[in-house]
């Protein structure tokens, strides 16, 4: 088959699986879709099964990690531990919006970090509307710090986003270099975040002149923080030793589940889908119909495109290009092409992953054309205008790039790759 | 009497103080709260922008919306508990400030509290929200302060004239009142050094 037909063939499946995305038909899950196509793609010969299969076994690691992450993290959430996050937040905050600002940029950035932007997006988001309600403060900085913080502090651990996951093999870091290494870029970007909210919500900040309520106490779940802390010690521990930190993560899950299990609190079954079944499915799919749109042109293009040097300018243009790409078709494919091209050095993985993981603040919907078909579709009766999303994500994702690079390239001069 | 208060976190009891002290005993009362329908959208949003995980995990945003339904009902119970007697009730989900404008229509009064700086008295007490409703409110408003007001020498003096421009002997600048009469007076500029 002609390279050009090859590749137009894998761009028009990966169009129909991010289509199906934005689309967001009811009943049709993007795995339904995307499993099929790669197939497709492995039948008419345009990914050889050979590629196919070795594409599958290097994501099947990465997949089957981030499926422990994700039963850890709703193992935690059934424990309370969100919910004790959120009684936290409450009474530190002291009836105060910019107290309550400060601890939930603090809890969502090390949840995001520990247990991965799923579980802030999903588990904690509630939470912090909930709580800045109960507070009775206005819940949209607090909300918006979650969703922003989902992407933004993700930058710390290859476990915080599936997109770090995907790249950690590239950078042949270990775990606690790639940490040492994000350190500085995760805490810039949070810092440049920050100024950003409280310039922008300022109204929505201004001081609260009710009487701070005791908020009551609740159970601390002790057990699951010290299991959470421990499978994150091991993550450290099993990567310096040479197993994969997969197991640390399956073994924090699993004395969760042995305990709700004990209690009849916990079926297989629920079990099961906390792991998210479909998702990690989806993965597979997504990355053998993604090698088909490199391997016929994408890839190459890619190459020439992206910069081969670590000097600042070339890490620079990386991340833009990177986060430029997510905001195109969503940062998990943008993830996939871009180390499709065989960045040189881990300075620029490093880079590409901040454009990838930043980047999506831009349009939140995980792309501009999710964004704009949401708001044509008014599905929720008022869904606000494309212009509110737009002018905080201007706000903070250039800046956050550029500063967030800059300290990566700090973090590089001094402890070195 | 219409009396339409917009009740909305971190300022609300300023507004019910304010019917107390300056709506009608028999007046009817309504109590608007809106949830700003962005706040469950960029829930929403941060859901659908992470690819492949609908058909699993519940959206947050659904979530968010519930709760919103429930605290708004709380908040307006204790706005209501404050005020010390029957409201009728308005709960709104949207544009904040397009609703309460909204919600005033053929009222008789518009209760609105200001939400910005509140340290001086100037344009930047009033918030983007209550900027556009009192800009836009088609009855009379009650514009109320949260806290106690600022006082009035908090608005900053008037910028300084140009250079070479002194007024005469007579001229009194209402602005310099707080100084007195003995106060030491800004002795005049000497002219512009030239060249």
């Amino acid at each position: 088959m002609p390279q050009a037909v090859a590749e137009s063939i894998a761009i028009a499946a990966l169009v129909i699986v991010l289509g199906v995305a934005v689309v967001a038909p009811p009943r049709l899950p993007e795995a339904v879709v995307a499993v099929p196509l790669g197939g497709l793609l492995v039948a008419l010969r345009i990914v050889s099964p050979d590629d196919a299969a070795t594409e599958i076994g290097r994501l099947g690691p990465t997949v089957g990690f981030l499926a422990a992450i994700l039963a850890l993290a709703h193992l935690a959430d059934a424990e309370g531990v969100f919910e004790a996050a959120g009684a936290f937040v409450a009474r530190r905050a002291r009836g105060q919006p910019i107290r309550l600002l400060g601890l939930v940029f603090l809890v969502a950035s090390a949840v995001t970090a520990a247990l991965s932007l799923d579980a802030t997006v999903v588990l904690f988001t509630p939470v912090v509307f909930a709580t800045a309600a109960s507070m009775r403060l206005r819940a949209r900085p607090h909300v918006y710090a979650c969703t922003h913080l989902a992407n933004s502090a993700s930058l710390l651990l290859p476990i915080s986003n599936l997109t770090s996951l995907l790249a950690f093999g590239s950078t042949g870091l270990s775990f606690l270099r790639f940490g040492a290494l994000m350190a500085l870029p995760w805490l810039a970007v949070i810092a440049v975040e920050y100024a950003a909210f409280r310039f922008y919500f300022r109204a929505d900040l201004r001081a609260s002149h009710q009487p701070a309520d005791d908020a009551g106490t609740t159970r601390q779940p002790v057990f699951a923080v010290v299991v959470v802390v421990l499978s994150l010690v091991g993550f450290a521990v099993t990567s310096a030793a040479g197993v994969p930190p997969v197991w640390a993560a399956t073994a924090g899950a699993g004395v969760i589940a042995v305990r709700r299990f004990a209690s009849r609190a916990l079926t297989p079954r629920r079990l099961l889908e906390s792991t998210n079944p479909a998702f990690c499915v989806f993965v597979l799919g997504l990355g053998v119909v993604v090698l088909g749109v490199n391997d016929h042109g994408l890839g190459r293009l890619m190459a020439r495109l992206l910069p081969d040097s670590t000097a600042l300018p070339a890490m620079l243009l990386t991340a833009v290009i990177a986060a430029v790409l997510a905001n195109l078709v969503n940062n998990l494919p943008a993830t996939l092409v871009v180390l499709a091209a065989g960045l040189g050095h881990p300075a620029l993985v490093l880079a590409a992953l901040i454009g990838v993981n930043v980047g999506p603040n831009l349009s939140y919907a995980g792309s501009l054309a999710t964004l704009l078909w949401r708001r044509i579709l008014r599905r929720r009766g008022a869904e606000p205008a494309v212009g509110d999303f737009l002018r905080l994500g201007l706000l903070t994702v250039p800046a956050a790039l550029v500063v967030g690079v800059l300290a990566l390239w700090v973090g590089l001069s001094t402890i070195g790759a | 009497m219409r009396v339409v208060v917009w009740i909305a976190e971190q300022t609300w009891e300023a507004c019910i103080d304010a019917v107390a002290t300056w709506a009608a005993d028999d007046a009817t009362v309504v109590l608007v709260h809106v949830t700003p329908s962005d706040v469950q959208g960029a829930a929403h949003h941060a859901f659908a922008g992470m690819l492949g995980r609908r058909g699993t995990d519940a959206d947050p945003g659904d979530t968010v919306a519930h709760s919103a339904a429930a605290s708004a009902t709380g908040l307006l119970d204790a706005a209501e508990a404050r005020l010390g007697r029957a409201a009728e009730r308005d709960i709104r989900i949207g544009r904040v400030e397009r609703e309460v404008v909204d919600a005033a229509d053929g009222a008789d009064l518009l209760v609105v509290a200001r939400d910005g700086d509140d340290a001086r008295l100037g344009p930047k007490s009033l918030g983007p929200h209550p900027r556009f409703v009192v800009d836009h409110a088609p009855c009379p408003v009650l514009l109320v302060w949260p806290g106690a007001a600022p006082a009035v020498g908090s608005i900053p003096p008037p910028p300084d004239r140009p250079p070479g421009k002194h007024h005469g002997p007579g001229h009194h600048d209402p602005h310099d009142r707080e100084h007195g009469h003995h106060g030491r007076r800004r002795p005049p500029e000497p002219p512009a050094p030239q060249g």
